[in-house]
């Protein structure tokens, strides 16, 4: 007690400015929480272990989603169009039938319509050189062409596929074709082609590899005549109204249909990715992994609660309104959201990089990694909802029967 | 020295008792109050209407036989468990029909707690468990550090100020938890066996520091307490016994002859 005394009558030593500063510039409540948090390690560990398995699960599962979207309307990405006129029922870019080829003159005397591109897509037999044969879809577009198939070109050029009996491929897709280099030849329904050109990246989302051709060759590999094509990419007039230009279109061309970019996307993509079952199966494993990562951060956070339940009847015998304890278990969800979304997204990224340049396309963007950070943080808040509703029910009076 | 802290912290308080009190040094005002506890039909009637009134300024004892019904009393004025029967002010507030929050609001504005077992968030350093009582009072940042810092000199802390509560002696953690309990400076500090873990010496040094926190803060401080070598600390002795108060006397005044039912109120 003379120690208490003397202590209090002395001058009390005040700590310097910046020391203050530094030791309250943190909230009260983060600190509480993450003091909670890192005071039971095994048990943080097991929760960040969970967050990161979630949110690589779910980044590459939709990563795979969104490069599948993107594989599936690479082309028609790579030359668009306002309209594009299909035969009708076409269910996908690569689901091709053939146009009775007095389209393109239709079109161009719509009013409104600036120009009308033939487009040849078609299902084709491919022999390799040393023997073998495979299926392929075979790409034809014209030489004058606002966006002349393919792109991406490493070898050769697109005017090559000018002459006569010359293709272009994807590097990606000499082994599948049985080519070695530029220059090797191939055939294609019975017809003898040279590789004239190579590209990097382009890769179908089916198995069929595409083969690109001047649209003359791709007419005449897959016994068209020299009018048809498959699909007409029509631009618009500065001025013109894209729905009444695709109303009067539907109405001279009964047989056929007349989507827009985005529509033809989007049908291509729902096909591969609905009709398949392929995209709900990977909406499922994503599902699966923030199920998984909701019900470990559930289990940690309460137990973490009911060790810390203590200390939260005693803030709130304290006077803590019951949302001032809430904070404090929110921002443990959000702290161990945001500390295990980094690690999983920089996991993400590596598995990502390492899939890179092979047959698996994982993309991903800013938007995805901004929206998975919020989607890892708001599962962390969906998971903190049973030790909210325990940690709301304290009776204070637990304080004092000890 | 402690009243430099209450001044402080009043300054940041909505509800300054001084001014409305100036009259009435009454912080708690507690009239037949009755505590019925557990289910039916193994209900027992715990407290069997109680009056006290707790004055600013003055350190009361109650002193009682283990289930007398002490604690149970302590949270009733603490407001942590609402009465069966009976009406019960704080700082001039009647606490009759008030919801959860509110009474938590309550107890943040005017009431201190210092419990036997000392109740400091064992994650966080001495100073951090004081300005966790002044963070639920809207005080943050380096004043809050500021003031945790000297509440801690003023109980004789000032050097165990980044100490972790696993790292403190019972005396010291007693002691952050008095600090701790001045944060919000409430009209009245009710603390339940206090010295119960401490060694006699400490014990004492505890109750000499609560005694001083009634003297200088002029506020109303209540203590149960077994211990009689603590007596002498007190302005008042209630004693409570089957849920009755049974005796108040005040040693200070009346010598040593304690009388029995005189000084209830
Ligand atoms: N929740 C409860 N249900 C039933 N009886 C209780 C409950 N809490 C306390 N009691 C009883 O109330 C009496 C008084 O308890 P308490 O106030 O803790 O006494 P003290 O603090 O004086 O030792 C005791 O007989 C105890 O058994
Ligand atoms: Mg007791």
């Amino acid at each position: 007690m003379e120690l208490a005394l003397k202590a209090a009558a002395a001058a009390p030593a005040k700590s310097s400015r910046s020391r203050r500063k530094a030791k309250s510039a943190m909230p009260m409540v983060v600190k509480l929480a993450y003091r909670n948090l890192f005071h039971d390690r095994l048990s943080f560990f097991v929760t960040i272990v969970g967050i990161v398995f979630s949110v690589v699960l779910v980044a590459i599962q939709t990563g795979i989603y969104l490069g599948s979207e993107r594989k599936i309307s690479a082309i028609i990405d790579a030359a668009p169009a306002d309209l594009w006129v299909v035969p009708l029922g076409t269910k996908s870019y690569d689901d091709p039938s053939l146009l009775t080829g007095r389209e393109r003159h239709m079109i161009l005397s719509t009013p409104g319509v600036a120009n009308a591109e033939d487009m040849v897509v078609s299902f084709a037999r491919w022999r390799k050189p040393k023997g073998g044969t495979t299926a392929i879809l075979l790409v034809g577009t014209g030489a004058e062409s606002s966006y002349p198939l393919p792109w991406n070109i490493v070898e050769g050029s697109r005017d090559a596929l000018e002459a006569p009996g010359t293709v272009a491929i994807d590097q990606s897709y000499f082994p599948d074709l049985g080519i070695t280099a530029l220059g090797d030849r191939a055939e294609i329904n019975g017809i003898a082609v040279d590789i004239a050109a190579t590209t990097k990246r382009i890769r179908s989302f089916t198995t069929l590899p595409y083969v690109f051709a001047s649209i003359e060759q791709a007419r005449m590999l897959t016994g068209a005549n020299e009018i048809q094509a498959t699909y007409e990419r029509v631009t618009l007039a500065d001025d013109a109204d894209l729905e009444s230009v695709r109303a009067e279109i539907t109405e001279r061309l009964p047989d056929t249909e007349v989507l827009t970019q985005d529509e033809f996307k989007k049908r291509s993509q729902a096909y591969w990715l609905f009709q398949t079952g392929a995209g709900a199966a990977l909406i499922a494993g994503a599902m699966l992994g923030l199920i998984v990562g909701i019900v470990i951060v559930a289990q940690t956070l309460y137990a973490s609660t009911k060790d810390h339940i203590n200390e939260f009847a005693t803030l709130r015998a304290l006077g803590a309104g019951a949302g001032y304890i809430v904070k404090v278990i929110l921002m443990q969800a959000v702290l161990s959201g945001l500390i295990g979304y980094l690690l999983g997204i920089g996991l993400a990224f590596g598995v990502i990089h390492a899939a890179q340049d092979t047959k698996l396309n994982v993309i991903m963007t800013p938007g995805l990694a901004a929206g998975l950070c919020a989607v890892t943080v708001g599962m962390c808040v969906v998971a903190a909802i049973s030790a909210i509703i325990k940690v709301v029910r304290i009776d204070p009076a637990v304080v004092f029967s000890r | 020295m402690l009243a430099t802290t209450s001044s402080s912290h009043a300054s940041h308080q909505g509800a300054n008792m001084t001014a409305n009190a100036a009259d009435t040094r009454t912080m708690v005002e507690a009239r037949g109050i009755v505590k019925v506890l557990g289910e039916a039909p193994n209900q027992v009637k715990v407290l069997k209407g109680v009056d006290l009134d707790l004055k600013a300024g003055e350190l009361t004892l109650l002193m009682g036989p283990s289930g007398s019904g002490k604690t149970t009393l302590l949270s009733i004025l603490g407001c942590i468990l609402s009465p069966t029967d009976g009406d019960l002010s704080i700082a001039g507030h009647p606490t009759a029909g008030m919801s959860k929050e509110d009474l938590a609001d309550l107890r943040r504005r005017h009431v201190g707690f210092v419990f036997q077992g000392y109740n400091l968030v064992p994650t966080l350093t001495a100073v951090e468990n004081v300005m966790l009582a002044l963070d639920l009072r809207d005080i943050r940042g380096p004043e809050a550090y500021d003031l945790a810092e000297e509440a801690l000199h003023q109980v004789g802390l000032g050097h165990r100020i980044d100490a972790a509560p696993s790292k403190m002696s019972g005396g010291e953690k007693q002691r952050v938890a008095i600090a701790r309990s001045l944060a919000g400076a409430p009209s009245v500090i009710l603390a339940d066996e206090p010295t119960a873990a401490l060694d006699a010496q400490n014990g004492e040094a505890v109750m000499e520091l609560l005694a001083q926190v009634a003297q200088d803060t002029n506020r109303a401080v209540l203590a149960v307490t077994h211990d009689h070598r603590t007596l002498k600390y007190a302005d008042r002795i209630v004693r409570i016994d089957d849920g009755r108060i049974a005796g108040s006397e005040r040693p200070k005044i009346d010598g040593t002859s304690p009388q029995p039912g005189s000084d209830a109120h």
